[in-house]
């Protein structure tokens, strides 16, 4: 298969184009500070797009990943700082910051595999399941800060929001880290194969003895650890933990995966599909502002890109 | 022949990089049965797709009554009288049969809002002149396959149609619809249509055909009087060599039991208190081929997907695999225990149409392919190779889209799949159905070379001349039941039919 054919190229070729345009219409685009400051605001939703990748190559969707990412971020900044009050027993437990950071991986955990057992033993879609999930952590969220900010966390959260280690800022590693290791378990693990056969048709998979329940239920779980992971960025990287972070992250995740050349109904996509699909949205963002778009017709512009990116996918496939 | 109301002439048909038909003629004249015959691939589905609209862009002639038309869509050809009915029927399954029948043309009354009234009269008054009596107001999704496909006959008289072209039309009925089908066939030549019958089955053509019109490869071959042709001819023409090289069956010394079932059970999830399958007690031998024979509906593809694991919660029974019990509650066990099931579908079931013939190979073994616990690509291609080769798979590589492969092709990818796990019994449903008939002769040898290597071998079909063909021992299914059993030596057709009938 030549180069040219990997899904990938297409949209790679569609983002250096925007890089390069952006270069002429703006003299502060190509600065490594600007370019570093990309990289950084995509790097939460690089980690949430991993997630939903998985999710839609098994055919589903998962709508609750920005609410999971407030609430495990809420949670991580709550633990660390005030700890837990455990009243009935009148015990007080404290959390070190990565205790709070391991407590809201295992929370994402939990809400991931709510949403896969969901879908997997009570057959809901999962339009509607991760859609109950989503509102259930939301207001979960608001239950647990009051609908107030929790603010001034600490040293580790700086390091992990602001830090930066051989010249590149703290979550793009941690970003970069998540996208090798599910690029490598999707291309190299049996279960990386069973997810998309699983996607491309579930009852051929279950009668060639593949525990389909099993792996889609692994899936939801690991996009609730990827959407925790987020919520750990994102509350560092502002120093608080915002009862409404999150809000319509899940569709900017959508939107990173299918331009990726993902298609909905699964079985078809790749982590580095999304990776650039997510750097794409990533460019537009930061691309309208150098530009001063108003903030209004950035959206209609960034919808217009999605739709542009899918009509083009679907058009050249039927060519093919 | 008299005029025809419908002929094309040499009409030639390029896609990119096949030339699907080449220079191809039929005729159809009005009350009377073209059979048109051909392997798949020969070239059938396109002629029907351009006589009824669907490919605009050709080479050749079609003509109505003499005149040349140039249908641009398939509304043009309806207007012509010419209506198809696909061997998958298209009907929107929560909608009613009257609203399927008068889909995108409902009668209208003055407000210009749907006619109700008239329009489950007239959907009425169609039926009846099929002497159905489904109700017009019953969801499609509620019909068997054969009143739906009453339906659509019915919708193509309410268009006046005067040829009728039928793609394969009882590849999903039972005997009984079938019987009831060919009735109003014989009922529609009474009243002028001419139809156009594609099947595959000869006894069909046998019974129904005026004419037969014979494709190979995208030629035609040849347009010929059923009076004055035969089966074994028709054959012989259609692959263009003689019924002689056909599958004859090699005797194979058995050995020990390798499956037995006890009292297998599976109740109706939706109906508790009903059985779909009752005391099914079998065995099958080493080196043997068991043939279960039933009609649609006997149970046959739920019985193997019983013994695969496939309702633990609604299964009771014992299974015993090579003298020792075994417990299967999912499909993984029965991998395990040595069991492979080729299903009778093998676009629902079979394969990932959109994973390659490589990894549809190697999906249910993967950890044949690993080294230190990763995939290792060179391992899986090398397994995947060596099984493309041996069942001689027609794929341009490993990296070809299962999809894009005919259906003999496809079944031996699932083959493949599964004659990697090492079965120590094979469960075949309708192996062969959807295919052509080389690529049917090399399944059957292959069956027949496994069970040669003392594999043992469950084949369900539902035409008898193969099972009787493939088969060391048959045995009936009938509403769930198991029936008589039958020896090689004691085969007829007739008994064996007979046996599977339901008892009133």
């Amino acid at each position: 298969m030549s180069i040219l054919k990997q899904p990938v190229v297409k949209p790679l070729i569609a983002l250096l184009l925007m890089c390069l345009a952006m270069t002429f219409l703006s003299e502060n685009f190509a600065t490594s500070d600007n370019l570093f400051n990309v990289l950084r605001q995509t790097s939460v939703n690089l980690c949430i797009s991993v997630g939903m990748t998985l999710v839609i190559l098994t055919g589903g969707i998962d709508l609750s990943v920005g609410s999971v990412l407030a609430l495990t971020g809420a949670i991580a900044a709550g633990l660390t700082r005030d700890g837990l009050e455990l009243t009935g027993i009148d015990t007080f437990v404290g959390f070190t910051f990565w205790g709070g950071c391991f407590a809201a991986l295992l929370l994402g955990a939990l809400l991931g595999g709510f949403n896969g057992c969901l879908v997997t033993h009570f057959k809901v879609p999962a339009f509607v399941a991760t859609l109950g999930t989503m509102t259930i952590a939301r207001g979960l969220t608001l239950l647990y800060t009051g609908g107030f900010p929790i603010t001034k966390l600490g040293h580790g959260f700086e390091v992990m929001g602001t830090g930066w280690f051989l010249g590149v800022p703290m979550p793009v590693w941690i970003a970069f880290a998540i996208i090798l290791f599910f690029a490598f378990f999707m291309a190299k693990t049996r279960t990386g194969r069973y997810i998309y056969a699983i996607g491309g048709n579930e009852k051929a998979s279950l009668l060639s003895g593949i525990r389909t329940g099993k792996v889609i239920l692994l899936v939801y779980t690991l996009a609730g650890i990827l959407s925790a992971e987020a919520g750990l960025l994102v509350t560092a990287r502002l120093d608080s933990a915002q009862p409404n972070a999150g809000t319509g992250y899940e569709l900017d995740a959508i939107a990173a995966v299918v331009i990726g050349g993902a298609s909905l109904s699964g079985g078809k996509g790749s982590i580095w599909g999304t990776v650039v699909g997510a750097l794409i949205i990533g460019v537009l963002n930061n691309g309208l502002v150098l530009l001063n778009v108003s903030p209004f017709w950035q959206q209609v512009i960034k919808g217009l890109v999605i739709l542009l990116a899918v009509i083009m996918d679907r058009y050249s496939n039927r060519k093919s | 022949m008299n005029q025809p109301y419908l002929e094309a002439r040499n009409i030639t048909k390029r896609f990119p990089g096949v030339l699907a038909l080449d220079r191809v003629n039929l005729r159809v004249v009005s009350g009377q049965v073209n059979a048109l015959v051909g392997e798949n691939g020969a070239g059938k589905s396109t002629l029907m797709n351009i006589l009824s609209g669907v490919y605009p862009d050709y080479e050749g002639e079609v003509l109505v009554e003499g005149e040349v038309q140039h249908f641009q869509s398939v509304t043009d050809a309806q207007q012509k009288g010419i209506a198809i009915i696909h061997q998958e029927l298209n009907v929107i399954p929560y909608l009613n049969v009257a609203e399927n029948m008068f889909l995108g043309r409902e009668p209208l009354n003055v407000f210009g809002l749907i006619d109700k009234r008239r329009m489950y009269r007239e959907a009425k008054e169609l039926l009846q002149r099929l002497h159905c009596e489904v109700d017009t107001h019953t969801p499609m999704v509620d019909l068997r396959v054969g009143q739906q496909q009453i339906v659509e006959i019915a919708k193509a008289l309410s268009l006046k149609a005067k040829v009728l072209i039928m793609d394969e039309p009882t590849s999903s009925l039972s005997e009984g619809e079938t019987i009831l089908l060919f009735d109003l066939i014989r009922e529609l030549k009474s009243q002028g249509v001419g139809i156009v019958y594609i099947s595959h089955k000869m006894d069909e053509i046998k019974q129904l055909a005026d004419y037969v019109t014979i494709l190979r490869d995208g030629r035609f071959i040849k347009e010929i009087p059923m009076s004055e042709t035969s089966i074994d001819e028709i054959v012989s023409m259609m692959v263009g060599r003689d019924k002689k090289d056909f599958f004859v069956k090699q005797p194979h010394k058995y050995g020990d039991i390798v499956l037995e079932t006890r009292n297998i059970c599976l109740k109706d999830a939706i109906h508790p208190d009903k059985n779909i399958l009752t005391n099914i007690n079998l065995h099958v031998r080493a080196g043997e081929v068991l043939g279960i024979y039933g009609l649609m509906g006997a149970g046959r593809t739920e019985l193997f997907e019983t013994l695969f694991g496939l309702f633990p919660h609604d299964t009771t029974g014992e299974v015993w695999m090579c003298g020792s019990k075994v417990t299967i509650r999912h499909p993984e066990d029965a991998v395990h225990c040595g069991m492979a099931l080729i299903p009778e579908d093998r676009k629902i079931a079979g394969l990932v149409l959109g994973m390659n013939v490589g990894q549809n190979t190697t999906l249910a073994s993967l950890a044949e392919c690993l080294t230190i616990g990763l995939l290792d690509k060179r391992k899986e291609d090398k397994v995947a190779e060596n099984f493309r080769q041996r069942l001689g798979i027609k794929s341009y590589s490993l990296e070809q889209l299962a999809g894009q492969l005919s259906g003999g092709n496809q079944q031996k990818i699932v083959l493949a799949k599964w004659l990697l796990t090492g079965p120590k019994v094979l469960f075949l449903d309708e192996p062969t159905r959807g295919i052509d008939i080389l690529a049917k002769n090399e399944i059957y040898k292959l069956m027949d070379e496994l069970a040669g290597q003392g594999m043992a071998l469950i084949v369900v079909s539902s035409e008898l001349p193969e099972i009787m063909a493939v088969s060391d021992r048959i045995i009936t299914l009938r509403e769930g039941e198991i029936g008589a059993e039958f020896s090689r030596d004691q085969f007829s057709e007739a008994s064996i039919l007979k046996d599977a009938l339901p008892r009133e």
